[in-house]
């Protein structure tokens, strides 16, 4: 709240190169000022204004912050920007003790946090956004949408201006007006958008709003009277959760395999965590030992504030599982215990950083396998094929390195008639050299040209072995005589 | 006293056809001079560790994933690797487990950026029994890697009979609970070898909790993923680096050579 001897306030936002107000406070408005008058023209009129730059960024932002804070009302929240948001309550009402109960308790409470709140319930969103800026507070019964909005101005449509205008033009002033003009001459008039939209608005016709966030497909939640802040309540609390979501996903014969736990702060902030798992999963231990890998490991941890007063625990992609039979089969068995590793792993350390092998049908060394997230790894139809004959050395270095590195070969150095290596800074003698083996590049998958490459097995006086390569053939292709290093064997 | 009461006892039980049972299975490493000290072969569900010395970590790599490899038992293996250690030394790559002999579909990659991650995640895996090996690969000097920290591991393998196996680089041994400590450089390979030869580790068995240690010259069959005995390569003496001493004394040792 302003103080009372404070200036009037507007925001003022550039609009066709020119400043224009695009939001103010009551005092403005009580002095005459309106939003779309240009901001010179306010300032002539009240030149002790007060104006500040319209930050639409910002804006957005609080509004996802106040979308957050909704959603413990209901998981089905859209943005209607640039300061709207439309929340489908279907089937969430008597939680709240009834539509006009949970109406007022979410205007109260926005409110209490310091915002001008205007708001609406009705059975189809136009109605309800119509009567949230022209009957804040009121609440439309199903199927009277129509009458209820029947007596707002046609503004309340939000249809763009140019028809607005001709709507005031004909003298139909009101939405009642319009709704009882026939269809075909509005169409014809109008145009098909115009009509559904003004039948979805009535609650004839059905217009689809899209959610921020896909929805869960299944969750529980707790909601907290007195907000909990220790560790033990919050765990126990996501125990408890964890195992009436089992129940419903074991009724449903599937599992989930992406849950999300969110923390509803009572300040508003929400905090939401994610876990993945490989396989299906709908045992609660697992998802409490998951989750508690996922706390553990949090790089700014939890932080309950003032205590959160919702805790929800939703799965999505929830996949179908068959129910745990395979108790006596000891192979299955281990495949699962390592499944469960492995999703611990990637719930403490990232999906990312826990991988396995796949072979990719390409001979160019660095790219013929591939460390991909176990979790997601799937079976593959390429097979794993050696280079090396039998009885023949490895061909393929055991370390590769993640870029190869520039050595130089140098034939003698003073003292010595062996070739050396001079690899980081470190000399190496050259025992033994064997190549080259060409590797020529995959012309179908490059633009460009790409240099072939003639690849030696070299040993240095103490035995190690390492693998060099020359880019290019002299006379046929661009020929670089620097030798590169790309790994090292065993 | 105390053991020949023991060694009496133990007799007296073979005698009446009660073979006593070793708690974990020992797995040959196929050389024979090797598994005589290690009464057999390498103690399954312990820990055991393998240093490369300095600038041979590619070899040590290759004699730890062949252990991993040999102690498994087609179980699959987690290899826990620093990412600093895959940037300094490569990465540990599937087409050089598949030359080696080894089937990469069994391993499971681990990246971590701190040893204090990797040992956490060690004593984490160690509790999978389906798990065959734990390579934990650290690269330095850890505070956390003390004698505490090492008993804790010797327990968690022991319970599930997962070997944990600690590939150090750059470092030099400190006291642990470990059943058995190696020493890794490279083997120079012989002239007579028609076409390159196998892969060969100088291996040095610097602690055994239950036999004598020994010096070995040791080859990795690719075709039957084995370790095999090798005569040394006898070639100019090849100077040993010091195993007591830090890498950059090795280091320094090296580059004398060089410029002798």
């Amino acid at each position: 709240m302003p103080a009372p001897d404070a200036p009037p306030l507007v925001v003022a936002a550039k609009e066709k190169n020119a400043l224009v107000i695009s939001a103010l406070d009551r005092k403005a408005t009580a002095l005459g000022l309106r939003v779309g008058q240009p901001l010179a023209n306010a300032r002539a009129m009240l030149p002790a204004l007060k104006a500040v730059t319209a930050n639409e960024q910002a804006d957005l932002k609080l509004l996802c912050r106040i979308a957050d804070w909704c959603e413990r009302f209901t998981p089905f929240v859209a943005l209607d920007p640039p300061r709207g948001l439309l929340l489908d309550v279907t089937g969430a009402t008597h939680l709240f003790g009834g539509e006009q109960a949970m109406l007022d308790r979410i205007r109260a409470n926005l409110e209490g946090q310091g915002f001008a709140v205007r708001g609406g319930m009705a059975g189809s969103a136009l109605a309800a956004r119509a009567l949230a800026r022209y009957r804040s507070g009121s609440v439309a019964a199903p199927g009277d949408e129509a009458k209820a909005i029947a007596a707002l101005p046609v503004e309340a449509l939000l249809l763009d201006p140019v028809t607005t205008h001709a709507f005031r033009r004909a003298g139909l002033k009101r939405v009642g007006q319009v709704a009882g003009r026939d269809r075909r001459e509005l169409t014809s008039r109008f145009g098909a958008r115009m009509v559904f939209t003004l039948d979805s608005a009535l609650g004839a016709t059905e217009a689809p709003i899209l959610p921020r966030a896909p929805l869960p497909d299944y969750r529980a939640e707790r909601n907290f009277p007195e907000p909990v802040m220790t560790e033990d309540v919050i765990r126990a609390a996501l125990t408890e959760l964890a195992s009436s979501l089992c129940e419903i996903l074991e009724k449903r014969g599937e599992g989930a395999r992406c849950l999300e736990a969110a923390f509803f702060r009572a300040d508003g902030i929400v905090r939401r965590i994610a876990v993945e798992t490989g396989t299906p999963v709908r045992d609660p231990a697992i998802i409490e030992r998951l989750f508690r890998e996922r706390l553990d490991a949090l790089a700014d941890p939890l932080d309950p504030g003032f205590g959160y007063d919702l805790i929800r625990l939703s799965a999505s992609r929830a996949e179908r599982a068959e129910a745990g039979v395979a108790d006596f089969d000891a192979d299955l068995n281990a495949k699962r215990e390592i499944r469960f590793l492995i999703d611990r792993l990637a719930a403490r350390f990232g999906a990312h950083r826990i991988l396995a092998f796949q072979p990719n049908d390409t001979h160019i060394p660095e790219y013929a396998f591939a460390a991909v997230p176990a979790q997601h790894a799937q079976e593959t139809k390429v097979m794993w094929e050696k280079i090396r004959g039998p009885g023949e050395a490895p061909r393929r270095p055991l370390r590769l390195l993640t870029k190869p590195e520039p050595v130089s070969l140098l034939r003698a150095v003073p003292g010595s008639n062996a070739p050396h290596m001079r690899w980081r800074h470190a000399q190496r003698v050259v025992t033994q050299a064997e190549g080259p083996e060409r590797i020529v590049m995959e012309w179908w998958r490059h633009q460009d040209p790409q240099p072939t490459r003639d690849y030696h097995r070299i040993e240095d006086a103490e035995g190690r072995r390492s693998w060099i390569f020359r880019e290019g053939i002299p006379d046929r292709e661009a020929f670089s005589a620097q030798w590169r290093i790309q790994g090292t064997f065993a | 006293m105390r053991s020949e009461k023991i060694a009496a006892l133990r007799a007296s039980l073979t005698k009446a056809g009660l073979d006593l049972p070793e708690r974990h299975a020992r797995v040959p490493l196929g050389h024979e001079a090797a598994d005589a000290c290690l009464k057999g072969g390498l103690l399954r569900g312990a820990l055991h560790e393998v240093f490369a010395q300095a600038g041979h970590e590619a070899s040590a790599t290759g004699f730890a994933a062949g252990f991993a490899a040999r102690v498994a038992d087609r179980k699959p293996i987690l290899w826990i690797q620093q990412d600093f250690s895959a940037l300094e030394f490569g990465e540990v790559a599937a087409t050089g487990l598949l030359e080696l002999g080894i089937d990469p579909s069994r391993f499971l990659v681990l990246r971590v950026a701190h040893a204090e991650e990797a040992l956490r995640a060690a004593s984490d895996a160690l509790t999978c029994s389906a798990l065959g090996a734990v390579v934990i690969e650290i690269v330095g000097e850890h505070r956390v890697l003390d004698l505490k920290t090492s008993r804790r591991i010797t327990l968690g393998a022991a319970e599930t009979n997962v070997t944990a196996l600690l590939l150090r680089f750059n470092a030099v041994p400190d006291t642990s609970s470990a059943e058995t400590r190696w020493m890794i450089r490279a083997a120079r390979s012989n002239e007579q070898d028609k076409n390159w030869g196998m892969p060969r580790f100088d291996a040095e068995l610097a602690r055994n909790r239950h036999g004598r240690t020994g010096r070995w010259v040791m080859e990795w069959n690719c075709d039957d993923a084995i370790f095999r005995k090798r005569e040394a390569a006898d070639r100019g003496a090849v100077v040993s680096a010091p195993f007591d001493r830090p890498a950059a004394a090795a280091m320094e040792n090296e580059r004398r050579r060089a410029c002798a």
